[in-house]
């Protein structure tokens, strides 16, 4: 497994799911400390929508419409979860729940209503991903990765997740103490000039981003898992930020690698020759480790206030 | 036109910029929709005072501080602090927020949260030099805390939790320290120890502003008052303001006489 | 439009009838649930037990098939994903409980991971179907196209016992959500209420899989109460308004989808909802956002005209730009500043008006409510002739003591 074959077949596909769940992971932190997780469930939704829309204005299925209509959607759906919540005063739950529902409807009846069935344009699709297909046909072996001309033949998601990433890391780097800070207290970020609502748009911009970059390869549901569950995970090992941070970055390469294994050999150890969904599988793996943390994590305690 | 004139005159102090001042409120209206939470309230805080903000529940008195340094938008009226802006003297300034609004199981040490009073005059990426951490240590010490600096602050009392926002605001060195219910839910111990760090904080004439609660205190911990429920009722030193008759208008005669009048009893 | 309002009137055949009825019992009951999840701010907690019912659904199929039966049944994988969805409830209920973790972590996890599961067991389920369809997508995103008579049969039946349900339960779940100590003096264990609360919400996702799917159905529990939110602030009337929209969306969307075969009965059944959402969130005379900007706007105005005016007839400048220019427009201030005479005529008016107003606030101390003596509204307004004689009396007297 270790040769050709494996730089063909399988170093693509589980380079886009480490990246994919690192973009993921890591603004996913502060959206768990800001109570915000589920914002990147809505934002998940209403990529189909995005996409939809896009090839219905380019009729293309290229990489870039689909990826400005998916952000355009994300930033639609921020935006109007944001007039719900403070003109209508509703809660922020109830009110992402109107929202991304609608949308994520308006996004299944376009699709129905337009030919864009025979694009291979679905919702399935949109919710799994379709990490297998992403094969580096030009490879011939682990050489490759340093043979530009076999790079350049590399499945474009492999760079733009890169390139994601690099902007998540670097935004994270960037506003760490700012973000620390309004995270933590936001009025008293306010009063020393740390524009914390604007920091507060700009992380769920950036969810938006991940989310988009990272839906195409691996579909939404992994997206989902991936913001929540290696945060998640790493919450109930540390008290500390930065070693939090650290851990979700390990859950979330652990997950996506041990996912994409399962999918693959799973199956053909149990006597089978088929291999299941991989994004399913790393969101599975995702939620195992985080269920093994819920039991036994050191800090998976709530510390009672002593008074 | 003449008692319009009369009227006019005990008014006639708006406007002017008083670098002196470390706070003046201009006609200050708050409102959500078409309620108000804050009509129309004007005051000056004096330098090297301890004033006190007192009001029934949802008076308005933390939207009053939070409206002055922006963080809740204004419907009308202006706030000056040393004649300038907010904007132009936010370091002068330090707000130490209710101990409720924030998540206290947040993964932080208490230094942390100290050093989050020098935000300002971090490095980039927010690096901390050794200077730094002596400074919040030395906040921290005069809060009587330096032996928890390196706990998470989920393992606090309430009380300790209040000093280390405390804590906090002195590490920002400011001129005038704005506090909401600095004193609300604490032990007896903690409410000595920040009343003790309020009192330096004024002898070296710097400003204190608190909302308060406690009405029984008012008149041993404060110099000045001021009373509000939604309007301002009354503002000054709490010898004249703090009287049974701006009371009973600030609580709307939700006060009893029996309570006005252990009120009026000298504190100790 | 003529099959359209065939359909509304169940002349479109008997299955599609059914539907309609059923979707109906459906929309109603998910409302009216709805609102007592919404009330407890719990919204989103329905998300994740519809998510979480794809894992049962695909182990029922499989069970079903290794069994030597039929993988489609309908009361098989209803009964699957009833379970699943139980597991997950109790999954979140355990994290929040017995971790630091908050709700919303514990339910995205629930419903991203159950989910990827599902989605694990389905591409097993299609390599063992060997490239027959199983039909089972048809959850995802629900279908009542091509519906069995005994699927339409069962829509409608459980639609109704639900429906039911939430009829015999709603008083005391309105009591439990008003006030749950009081529930409890009256014998109602809050405990109880709540899980007879997600009961009903696991029957209606469960028959909801098939007409709107797994990832719609939160809709239906979610956007009708907060639509009846912007009409009422009473808890009765909030489920009554919301299990009659959350209805009648539903009965207008399947007969919609019965008419045009190619719109899809789940998202044509939200997007009516969401219709009638935006139609209250806009315009609803309390809580809609165009009447409420309008009432923002009219207070700010009279804030600052009373501000401008106070400080014109104190001889102070005026800073403000906004108090400027609502004084400007009202012909108070001229473009350099100067006050115009009505404007000076104007600000004794005001003056005068807030000198009453100040007697009248301290002659009224029981009555300092904020609201009734804002100082607003002229005083002639509020207060009657007599009662405005003597403040006057009073205010001529306090000047005869300065001067």
């Amino acid at each position: 497994m270790i040769g050709q074959e494996f730089v063909q077949l399988s170093l693509t596909p589980m380079l886009v799911g480490i990246l994919a769940s690192l973009a993921c992971a890591l603004p996913g932190n502060f959206l768990l400390l800001r109570r915000q997780t589920l914002i990147g469930d809505a934002i998940s939704h209403v990529v189909l929508p995005g996409i939809v829309v896009a090839f219905l204005i380019s009729g293309s299925i290229a990489a870039w419409p689909m990826m400005l209509g998916a952000s355009g959607a994300a930033l639609v759906a921020v935006l109007m979860i944001e007039a719900v919540k403070r003109f209508g005063r509703i809660e922020s739950g109830a009110a992402m729940g109107v929202i991304f529902t609608s949308m994520f409807a308006g996004g299944v009846l376009l699709l129905e209503q337009s030919d864009t069935s025979s694009v291979h344009l679905d919702v399935q699709h949109a919710l799994y991903g379709n990490l297998e297909s992403l094969i580096w046909l030009s490879a011939e072996g682990w050489g490759s990765l340093f043979d530009l001309a076999a790079l350049s033949e590399m499945p474009p998601q492999v760079g733009r997740l890169f390139v994601v990433l690099a902007l998540v890391v670097a935004f994270i780097a960037v506003f760490w103490s700012s973000l620390k800070i309004a995270t933590f207290d936001e009025s008293f970020a306010l009063s020393i000039g740390i524009p914390a609502r604007l920091l507060g748009f700009a992380l769920v911009a950036l969810t938006a981003i991940a989310a988009v970059a990272a839906f195409d390869a691996v579909g939404s549901i992994i997206v989902i898992a991936m913001f929540i569950c290696p945060a998640a995970t790493a919450r109930l090992m540390t008290d500390d930020l930065v070693v939090q941070v650290l851990w979700s970055a390990v859950f979330a390469v652990v997950s996506a690698v041990l996912g994409y294994m399962l999918a693959g050999y799973l199956p053909g150890l149990l006597g089978y020759d088929y291999a299941v969904s991989a994004a399913g599988m790393m969101a599975t793996v995702s939620g195992l480790i985080l269920g093994v943390a819920c039991l036994f994590g050191p800090k998976r305690k709530r510390i009672a206030p002593t008074a | 036109m003449s008692d319009v004139e009369l009227i006019a005159r005990d008014g006639d102090r708006v406007g002017r910029k008083d670098p002196e001042c470390p706070l003046a409120i201009d006609g200050l209206t708050v409102s959500y929709g078409d309620k108000p939470a804050v009509f129309s309230v004007d005051t000056r805080f004096g330098k090297g005072r301890m004033v006190a903000i007192v009001g029934p529940n949802g008076a308005g008195k933390s939207t009053l501080m939070k409206a002055v340094l922006g963080i809740v938008p204004k419907l009308a009226g202006r706030a000056l602090f040393f004649g300038e802006p907010f904007e132009s003297v936010r370091s002068r300034v330090a707000y130490v927020p209710q101990r409720a609004s924030v998540d206290w199981d947040f993964p932080v040490r208490v230094i942390d949260v100290v050093l989050m009073g020098l935000y300002r005059s971090l490095g980039i990426f927010g690096m901390t030099s050794k200077k730094d951490i002596a400074k919040a240590h030395a906040c921290l010490e005069r809060v009587g805390m330096a032996d928890f600096a390196r706990r998470q602050i989920g393992q606090l009392s309430g009380g300790q939790q209040q000093r280390v926002f405390l804590a906090r605001a002195l590490a920002q060195d400011a001129d005038l320290y704005l506090l909401d219910e600095p004193l609300a839910g604490v032990d007896a111990a903690t409410e000595r120890a920040i009343m003790s760090v309020l009192k330096d904080l004024k002898s070296e004439g710097r400003t204190v502003v608190c909302v308060h609660h406690d009405l029984a205190t008012v008149r041993s911990y404060f110099d000045d008052v001021l009373l509000i429920n939604v309007r301002k009722i009354a503002d000054g030193p709490v010898a004249s303001a703090f009287n049974d008759r701006n009371l009973q208008q600030t609580y709307g005669g939700r006060l009893g006489a029996t309570h006005i009048a252990e009120l009026q009893q000298p504190a100790g | 439009m003529t099959e359209f309002v065939s359909a509304l009137l169940l002349q479109s055949g008997y299955n599609a009838a059914l539907v309609a009825i059923g979707s109906a019992l459906l929309g109603l009951a998910a409302g009216g649930t709805g609102t007592f999840v919404f009330l407890r701010k719990r919204a989103l907690i329905s998300d994740a037990a519809a998510h979480s019912t794809l894992p049962g659904i695909g182990l029922a199929f499989i069970i079903m098939v290794a069994l030597g039966g039929d993988g489609r049944n309908l009361f098989g994988l209803i009964a699957g994903s009833a379970l699943s969805a139980i597991v997950g409830l109790l999954v979140v209920d355990w994290i929040t409980k017995s971790t630091r973790l908050p709700e919303d972590a514990a339910i995205g996890a629930v419903l991203s991971v159950f989910f990827g599961f599902g989605v694990v067991l389905l591409t097993v389920i299609q390599v063992m179907s060997a490239g027959k369809q199983a039909g089972l997508e048809g959850y995802l995103l629900g279908s009542t196209a091509g519906m069995l008579f005994q699927e339409a049969a069962t829509i409608a039946l459980v639609g109704a016992i639900s429906a039911g349900a939430l009829l015999l339960l709603h008083r005391r779940m309105i009591v439990v959500a008003f006030d749950p100590q009081y529930a409890e003096t009256m014998g109602f264990s809050v405990r109880a209420t709540d899980l007879m609360t997600m009961g009903l919400v696991l029957l209606v996702t469960v028959i909801g899989l098939k007409v709107v799917g797994l990832i719609l159905i939160v809709a239906l529990l979610i956007i009708p109460p907060v639509t009846a939110r912007f009409w009422t602030n009473r808890v009765d009337r909030l489920v009554t308004i919301a299990a009659v929209s959350g209805g009648l969306a539903a009965y207008i969307g399947a007969a919609l989808s019965a008419a045009y075969p190619k719109v899809p009965t789940g998202a044509i059944i939200v997007l009516v909802s969401f219709v009638m959402f935006a139609i209250s969130f806009l315009l609803a005379p309390e809580r809609g956002v165009v009447g409420s900007l309008l009432r923002h706007l009219r207070f700010q105005h009279r804030v600052h005209r009373r501000q401008g005016l106070l400080e014109l007839a104190r001889g102070e400048t005026i800073y403000d730009r906004m108090t400027l220019r609502v004084l400007q427009r009202a012909g108070y201030l001229r473009g350099d500043g100067v006050a115009t005479l009505a404007g000076r005529a104007a600000a004794a008016q005001e003056l005068k008006n807030e000198a009453r107003w100040e007697i009248a606030r301290r002659r009224n101390i029981e009555f300092a409510d904020a609201a009734r003596f804002d100082g607003l509204s002229q005083i002639d307004t509020v207060l009657t002739a007599d009662e405005i004689a003597e403040i006057d009396a009073e205010l001529s007297r306090q000047i005869g003591a300065v001067s």
